[in-house]
């Protein structure tokens, strides 16, 4: 069959499909040094300073679902992306597309819950700009961050990931799959009314409580779209050390579980808002542990699994049971199973 | 979690996996022939914990994967037509035809929506009554007899805009058939779901006729080694019979309201299997009172010429006699993301399950 020539829904789902997209079009054309990188946020130095700089287009059906609406996540998302970046986030910008006959009030929503999210993170939102286009041309409403921070004292290699060696710990800051699940049972399609409520939130006050404490954190990284699963998939990718999971010390609501028993989903790849990967030194791992619990948004944190020497470049998973499967990138957007 | 992890602890687990191995002395080969166990065996990685006399093949239980390539250019060329609106399952959307697929169809302006039950496809019929809305029927009797009881509500409710394009099979004729073409099994995984609605006297004929055993099982690991269990004990004692693990659910007699619903929308006929051809009386076409409800009747298209592609071998995978890593494609040409064959689509496949959940050790 010959390739695709047109875009695809699989494109946008953050798996494989995205990852060759990105790497094909858009970094084969703009290609420089500092995006072939491909971080959750690019690093800069602007004179004698260093800044992190991210983007991030956000769009969400519905607009408001149990534990937030889009607005939180425009905050959190390029907080989050600057933040696991080993930066402070300081400023965001925020852009506006706006479908005719949208509400006045639900805009008017969106708006107060990014401020307050916004003053909540210590970010200012400085400058924006607002689109309005025909009924039918855009789902409502989409909203564009782009924020930049300063760059934390020696965390500028931290998103590299080449600090991560054999030894390390890898944790996660609580319950993982709550947002993929919360926006999911919110859409009337499925009929399933679940106590889930997304966990979107800005990490920066967490992370800032864990780097105050130790600075024997190696990597991190938001685990949005694509999960947990796939921040191993792509950490793991062409290293010298693998990673081994542990699905009994993985946090899953019950609800959670519930949904995705019934889905045929796998919660490692349900996406989050508000958690994130850290790898940390084995020796430190029990103290940031501790510090992540002593957190509001870290009293769920675990330590999940940890970098081994075994299967280098592969995630692999040791299921409940006992038995032992690979954690790879998921193709495209998760389907609900048949029968 | 309550009704799950009953069936996943870890201590009886691997106790029955110690059990099993004291009980099997003689070489078995088992075949699954439900999509939902052949994901379950690879998710909890129920291989690992076998030992050597035993092994697991996948057989032909998944719908996505059965279902032939020209069902799916047809359905593309429903999807070409003025004012259709195509409802699928989500798993069919990405399967390849011959030239294209449902997924690229919607890209280029097809009118194609993913549903999760054929009730979702009626409203959606009730919602557009000046479009024709085809629901793509698709599986065994886990989902036939919703795909009756639609029909049955579309004529009540006086639905004429709707109607289904049946792929439904059953899962008879395909058991007897790979035992026919001499695919060498010891005995058969029987199909939890599939078997809450038919019940178990479907495969009395595979222990009277070819004597192999069957058990009916369900989809926890426990359910698993437990079944795998029953198989050995009856192959070492040359007992082969029907019997069912998933006692909590399978009933002998079935479920006898949708089995008189299935009767009263579907009749018998050919079908085409992926990697079986013909099989007589194996697919579920729509009785003539429900013509009107019959995209077959109600359509008229041209469909392209099936091309299959070379070199894939989800035929010999879904007879069991090849595994996913035999096939050239595998990983290579075809992954998940751009998958050759259907077994490398749906995540009930074979080809899926071994790619994301055991490749390496393949």
């Amino acid at each position: 069959m010959k390739k695709n020539d047109k875009i695809l829904l699989g494109h946008g789902s953050g798996g494989r499909l995205s990852h060759e997209l990105i790497r094909d079009l858009f970094v084969k054309h703009f290609s420089n040094p500092t995006l072939i990188k491909q971080s959750d946020a690019a690093l800069l130095q602007l004179g004698s300073t260093h800044v992190a700089m991210t983007t991030d287009a956000f769009v969400v059906d519905p607009l408001f679902f149990p534990g937030g609406n889009i607005g939180n996540l425009a905050i959190a998302g390029t907080v989050n992306d600057l933040s696991v970046s080993g930066a402070i986030p300081r400023y965001l910008s925020a852009s506006f597309i706006i479908e005719e006959g949208l509400p006045f009030e639900a805009l008017e929503q969106v708006v107060i819950t990014m401020a307050e999210e916004a003053r909540k993170a210590s970010v200012e939102i400085v400058t924006g700009d607002t689109k309005v286009v025909d009924r039918g041309k855009c789902d409502k409403l989409f909203i564009n961050t782009t924020g930049i921070g300063e760059i934390r004292a020696g965390a500028g290699n931290i998103a590299s990931g080449d600090l991560i060696k054999a030894g390390d710990k890898i944790l996660v800051n609580g319950f993982i799959g709550d947002h993929g699940m919360a926006v999911m049972s919110a859409r009337n399609q499925l009929h399933i009314k679940a106590p889930v409520e997304s966990d979107c939130a800005c990490l920066n006050g967490l992370i800032d409580h864990v780097f105050n404490a130790t600075g024997e954190v190696h990597f991190m990284r938001d685990a949005t779209r694509g999960g947990v699963g796939t921040v191993m998939a792509e950490i793991v990718a062409s290293r010298p050390w693998g990673i081994q999971l542990f699905e009994a010390e993985i946090p899953i609501r019950q609800a959670v579980r519930g949904i995705c028993e019934l889905l045929g989903f796998d919660p490692l790849y349900v996406a989050n808002e508000g958690k994130v990967v850290m790898v940390v030194d084995g020796a430190f791992a029990d103290k940031v542990l501790q510090q992540l619990k002593s957190h509001p948004l870290g009293q769920d944190a675990a330590i999940i699994g940890e970098v081994v020497e075994r299967h280098p470049g592969k995630t692999w998973l040791q299921t409940s049971i006992g038995g032992n499967r690979i954690v790879d990138m998921p193709a495209g957007e998760q389907l609900p199973r048949i029968c | 979690m309550k009704y799950i992890d009953e069936y996943r602890d870890k201590d009886k687990v691997l106790s029955l996996a110690e059990l099993i191995r004291k009980t099997s002395v003689k070489p078995i080969r088992l075949m699954e022939v439900c999509g939902g166990h052949t994901m379950s065996i690879q998710r909890f990685g129920i291989p690992s914990l076998l030992p050597e006399t035993i092994e697991l093949v996948s057989g032909p239980g998944c719908p996505v994967c059965v279902t032939s390539r020209s069902f799916i250019d047809q359905a593309i060329a429903y999807s070409k037509l003025e004012n259709v609106i195509i409802t699928t399952y989500g798993d069919l959307i990405r399967v390849p035809g011959s030239t294209s697929t449902l997924d690229k169809e919607k890209a280029a302006g097809a009118d194609i929506r993913m549903v999760y039950s054929i009730l979702d496809a009626l409203n959606i019929a009730k919602a557009n009554k000046h479009k024709k809305v085809i629901f793509l029927g698709i599986g065994f009797e886990t989902t036939s007899p919703a795909s009756a009881a639609g029909i049955i509500k579309a004529q009540m409710a006086g639905l004429f805009n709707f109607s289904v394009f049946s792929a439904h099979k059953i899962m008879p004729p395909p058991m007897a058939a790979l035992i026919d073409e001499g695919v060498n099994i010891n005995g058969y995984i029987g199909p939890g779901h599939v078997s809450t609605i038919t019940g178990s006297h479907i495969y009395d004929f595979i222990p009277q006729k070819y004597g192999l055993g069957v058990v009916i099982s369900g989809f926890e690991p426990l359910d698993l080694l437990q079944s795998v269990y029953m198989l050995v004990k009856q192959h070492e004692t040359n007992s082969p019979k029907v019997e069912i693990q998933y006692s909590r659910v399978v009933k002998p007699e079935g479920n006898a309201k949708a089995q008189d619903m299935l009767d009263e929308v579907f009749y018998l006929r050919k079908d085409w299997w992926r990697g079986l051809g013909e099989l007589e009386a194996s697919g579920m076409g729509i009785r003539d009172k429900y013509a009107e409800f019959d995209a077959e009747k109600q359509f008229d298209v041209e469909v392209e010429p099936t091309r299959e592609d070379k070199g894939c071998i989800c035929g010999d995978i879904l007879k069991g006699l090849k595994k996913p890593s035999d096939c050239k494609l595998f990983g290579k040409a075809c992954t998940p993301a751009e998958p050759v064959g259907a077994c490398m689509v749906s995540n009930e496949g074979a080809c899926h399950a071994y790619y994301r959940y055991n490749k390496d050790s393949q």
